[in-house]
């Protein structure tokens, strides 16, 4: 393994263990949604750091633009006017993009070996020259944040800059934010701060204020903090318990072993059949009578 | 295609030794994962301002090339500079997207003018340009400098022109652009001096 750059954890369609003995830092991007302006300093520094440009969109009445992820927009922000009883009219603002579950539905339900990696530190990364285009990370997602690029058919999403993370940089989109809304390091400093924030959100009257790092995904390395944590749907559809969809789960954790299972038993049983009664063989004298009858036949 | 029960046996067996196989790992793709190559590797770096507006961002402008004389130097990245203390990295939404400010189609890279009663920008040189605008300063200065009021109070005021200088300059470069612009009595004025 001497051109990784990253530890691995986890490999798509890889039924062999990958190396566990070293442990590498696990990192992890905080986004406070209350301190967001929705000024998409994100979005373009994505577009810059991963040579993606996309194409101009229209204006459909709201900030949001382009209208949702793309191959070439792997974040985006989402505007959402709702109405709250504690605080009436709210606009919430939401920086989406790949959470880098710590269980990744994606890698699950993704056929193709090492199309879909995840390291160590806890990025969850694509690899387009392995992605078969099957489209079956986007099902897989509790999120909905693969794209499938028009243009060459594979699955595109945030890589969470694992190029810069690689090298001890951290993420364009967390450097560039002017409010310092988005933050990186390591998880465990993530949640403290978190925290913190929380507390001081509670303390100016947001009750609810709380972190959103799921359990249904073993959690996510982009979290967030939100002022409103007990109905994450309020921003622009954030699940409020996402899982793996059980489709995915009794598909790969139960048809594929007993798939295996039946194909194993079946090889075997050949072999015993083999061993046992050994090929089915023809007497001379059945033969002859077989060829006679057809002459007849004819 | 016609195949014998013993063929079809022998393909039978062939599919299901190959996908036993794959499926119990001995997969014939090479096992390798490497993300994208840091593309800054060796890069040169150039400290700028951020040409927008008067905050005056720091940024890095990252070139190919390490200066060697056939190398020809194209910039290829733009980010916020972590040691400025204005932004300390950060940079708004223009800001972080300057690269294709600086390989734009309409950006302007020389001195244009368009002369009274012509529709067309022609090019001029710099020489041209700094003539040019000096001539009709003096011109416009000298018809409508006014040097007392009404009341015979001394004013020194020039109202007729107005001067828009340099957003991104530092505390140097403002003091001497303000200096030339109130000694000439010039009152419409905005730069950076006025944040």
């Amino acid at each position: 393994m001497a051109l990784q750059s990253l530890d691995i954890a986890k490999r798509s369609a890889t039924t062999t263990e990958s190396p566990q003995a070293r442990k590498t830092l696990e990192v992890a991007k905080l986004i406070d949604v209350s301190k967001c302006i929705g000024c998409k300093a994100c979005q373009v520094a994505c577009m810059q750091w991963n040579d993606l440009r996309d194409e101009v969109g229209t204006c459909a009445g709201t900030y949001d633009n382009p209208r949702d992820m793309t191959d070439q927009s792997w974040t985006v922000m989402r505007y959402a006017e709702v109405e709250t009883e504690e605080r009436g009219l709210e606009w919430l603002i939401r920086k989406d993009g790949c959470m880098h579950c710590e269980d990744p539905g994606c890698l699950k339900a993704c056929p193709a070996p090492g199309a879909i990696i995840k390291y160590a530190n806890g990025i969850v990364d694509f690899h387009q020259e392995n992605c078969i285009g099957c489209g079956y990370c986007v099902s897989g997602c509790p999120f909905n944040v693969p794209r499938i690029s028009q243009k060459d058919s594979k699955a595109y999403k945030c890589t969470l800059c694992s190029d810069r993370v690689a090298v001890g940089l951290e993420p364009a989109c967390v450097k560039v934010c002017p409010t310092g809304s988005i933050s990186f390091g390591s998880k465990v400093d993530m949640q403290e701060l978190a925290a913190e924030r929380v507390t001081e959100l509670k303390e100016r009257g947001f009750k609810n204020a709380g972190l959103y790092d799921p359990a249904g995904v073993g959690g996510t390395h982009v979290m967030y903090v939100l002022n409103h944590a007990d109905k994450p749907a309020l921003y622009s559809g954030l699940p409020a318990d996402p899982t793996i969809a059980p489709t995915v789960t009794l598909w790969k954790s139960v048809a594929k072993p007993l798939a295996m299972a039946g194909m194993a038993a079946a090889a075997l049983g050949g072999l015993f059949h083999y061993v046992m009664k050994g090929p089915n063989e023809v007497s001379k004298e059945i033969e002859a009578e077989v060829e006679r009858e057809l002459e007849g036949e004819k | 295609m016609q195949l014998s029960r013993r063929q079809f046996f022998k393909v039978a067996a062939g599919g299901l030794t190959g996908s036993s196989l794959v499926a119990m790992g001995f997969s014939p793709t090479a096992a390798l994962a490497e993300v994208r190559t840091f593309k800054l590797a060796r890069s040169t770096e150039t400290r700028n301002t951020c040409p927008y507006c008067s905050v005056g961002c720091g940024i890095i402008m990252y070139s190919l090339g390490d200066k060697a004389k056939n190398a020809h130097a194209e910039i290829f990245h733009i980010e916020g500079d972590p040691d400025h203390p204005v932004n300390r990295g950060s940079l708004c939404p223009k800001g972080a997207g300057l690269l294709d400010f600086v390989h734009s189609k309409n950006r302007l890279k020389y001195p244009e003018v368009r002369e009274p009663g012509t529709k067309e920008w022609k090019r001029i040189s710099w020489d041209e340009a700094f003539t040019r605008i000096a001539k009709l300063v003096k011109e416009d200065r000298d018809a409508n400098f006014i040097a007392k009021n009404a009341d015979g109070v001394t004013v020194n005021r020039w109202l007729t022109t107005g001067f828009l200088a340099a957003s991104a300059s530092s505390n140097e470069a403002g003091y001497i652009t303000h200096k030339v612009v109130r000694s000439l009595g010039m009152l419409a004025f905005d730069n950076q001096a006025r944040v």
